[in-house]
């Protein structure tokens, strides 16, 4: 519209990168790897962890539920600009499903904002050192 | 052309034994109870090398893949044990049948004719039959080596029993048997230089190349998972090494401390060799060189084991370590994925001490006959090659027919624990 001015709708640039943590089977993190490096998400750290989520396997044993034992799992945390979000956890989701249906026990994912990032060899800081 | 003295007494009496059809059992012949526990311990430190070699490749491989990779070898243990009790002895010591392709002697199969025979070595047949065993056991297990990390497990079971009758047997029947035609050549192979090191490093090579490198090599870096294991799997086999080789004289004596010395001085040349060489090309003598080294000594001097004094197990094993280390970076040149070096150090090792060997045997010999017996051992390699190789590509084609023989890629992806075993080789991964 005319007469508007260009900085009506100035926002203040914030940093936005967030940090996707998943939780897979251990079985499925090299399919998982080479996917998301195949759509040049190449930055992540794995972690080997132990956990439950819904795959309870309550056993009644002589009379008494057993608390289960833990499962191990693969956790995988990746830092992204907001940008990469969607294509990161797109491509998770693709590769660490069982199968096209998915089983119980397939994993989690979940996104937190990140405050800062910075390069420890340049010293660099926000987006461009993710 | 020296041939063990005791071995060729005790195979023609075989052969004797076999020709007239009769059982003589314990008469006339008596056990040595020396001979006798010295071969019953060798018979168990062989054994216990296939553990160890389980061990040296377990911890060369990713976590994914330990159990797996163990079971190569454990599964050897189990399948080959069972075939060379029903036919496997037969066809390897029995007498010529087809043309000598290999032999036979009803007596062997299932060894039930030799359940009270004394053999003129002085030992049960017994004892015989299960020592030369453990070397058809190792012998698959060592090709298991070249295709680590992307063989289905029920191929790799049907692969070794096919691999073990129809190549292992008549190799073990040509230069062992006393009609065997290498035999009778006058081959010099004291305790398996041939038959089984240099059969199982071509035959390794043949099927590196056949099923094609792991996926992501050479580009992904592949390291150990596990070195302290592959060291203790290293000196399980140098220790087992002395059954191999000094238990190959068959007998309690002089021959069998001759044997011992040369393996041990071998070994020794090879570790420390290799340790040189590395340290100084790339600055850091690596744990897995000196393993390596050990290894390259301990093959060189197989087949010479019985016919070379100290000096000459020196030399053999130093020289062994020379080219051994040097057809590594040719590997990496060529581009193969000999994965756990089968091709590298068994191959070129065996090959290097069959040929090397003739230069250094004890005894005054004549430039004439050293060539000679070159030339013999050249066409006995020659032929162990090409037999191991051509018919090694036959078996895998019919193996990829018959089960498939290539891990699927999902399959390598996962890992062959969770594969083919359902199993988790660390569970101390697991927190709790």
């Amino acid at each position: 519209m005319a007469g508007v001015p260009n900085n009506h709708h100035k926002r203040i640039k914030l940093k936005c990168m967030k940090l996707i943590t998943a939780i897979i089977r251990e079985t499925k993190l090299d399919q998982v790897r080479e996917a998301l490096i195949e759509n040049e998400i190449t930055r992540i750290t794995v972690i080997r962890v132990s956990g439950h989520g819904q795959q309870l396997n309550e056993d009644i044993y002589r009379g008494k539920k057993v608390v289960p034992n833990l499962i191990p799992k693969v956790k995988l945390e990746i830092a992204v600009n907001d940008s990469f979000v969607d294509i990161t956890v797109n491509t998770i989701i693709a590769n660490a499903r069982t199968n096209s249906t998915g089983e119980v026990g397939d994993g989690k994912i979940w996104i937190t904002p990140i405050e800062e990032c910075i390069r420890i060899r340049t010293g660099e800081k926000g987006g461009t050192a993710i | 052309m020296k041939v063990s003295k005791s071995k060729s007494v005790l195979l023609t009496a075989m052969l004797l034994f076999a020709l007239t059809g009769s059982i003589l059992g314990s008469e006339g012949t008596e056990v040595d109870t020396g001979i006798t526990s010295w071969m019953l311990t060798s018979t168990a430190l062989v054994l216990l090398m296939v553990p160890g070699l389980a061990m040296f490749y377990g911890g060369l491989v990713r976590t994914k893949n330990v159990m797996g990779t163990m079971m190569h070898s454990f599964t050897a243990m189990g399948v080959m044990a069972v075939l060379w009790i029903v036919i496997g002895y037969a066809m390897s010591f029995g007498g010529n049948i087809m043309g000598g392709w290999f032999g036979w002697n009803k007596d062997y199969f299932l060894l039930k004719g030799i359940d009270e025979k004394i053999m003129d070595a002085k030992v049960p047949e017994y004892v015989f039959s299960m020592f030369q065993g453990k070397f058809a056991i190792i012998t698959p297990a060592l090709i298991a080596g070249a295709f680590a990390e992307r063989v289905k497990f029920r191929g790799y079971v049907l692969f070794i029993a096919l691999w073990g009758i129809i190549v292992y047997n008549p190799l073990c029947h040509w230069v062992w048997a006393s009609d065997g035609f290498l035999y009778q050549m006058g081959a010099i192979d004291f305790a398996g230089g041939t038959v089984v090191h240099i059969s199982a490093g071509i035959s390794g090579l043949v099927a590196a190349i056949y099923l094609g490198a792991r996926r992501g090599h050479p580009s992904t870096a592949m390291p150990p998972s596990n070195l302290t294991m592959t060291m203790m799997g290293a000196g399980l086999l140098w220790v087992g090494w002395f059954g191999f080789n000094a238990g190959s004289s068959v007998s309690s004596g002089l021959l069998t401390t001759q044997a011992l010395t040369a393996t041990q001085t071998a070994a020794a040349a090879g570790a420390i060799t290799w340790m040189t060489i590395e340290g100084m090309h790339q600055g850091k003598s690596t744990a897995l060189g000196f393993a390596s080294g050990i290894l390259a000594g301990l093959v060189a001097v197989t087949p010479a084991a019985g016919v070379v004094q100290p000096w000459g197990a020196l030399i053999l094993g130093a020289v062994a370590a020379s080219f051994c280390y040097l057809a590594i970076l040719m590997k990496d040149k060529l581009g193969y994925d000999d994965s756990l070096d089968a091709f590298g150090i068994h191959g070129i090792g065996g090959i290097v001490g069959a040929l090397l060997l003739t230069f250094l045997m004890r005894g005054r010999h004549t430039a004439g006959e050293i060539f000679s017996q070159l030339g013999v051992q050249s066409l006995a390699v020659g032929i162990a090659i090409v037999y191991a190789a051509g018919v090694t590509f036959i078996l895998l084609l019919v193996v990829n027919k018959l089960t498939g023989l290539r891990s699927s890629v999902k399959e390598e992806m996962q890992g062959m624990d969770a594969s083919y075993h359902g199993e988790q080789g660390y569970g101390m991964v697991n927190v709790s």
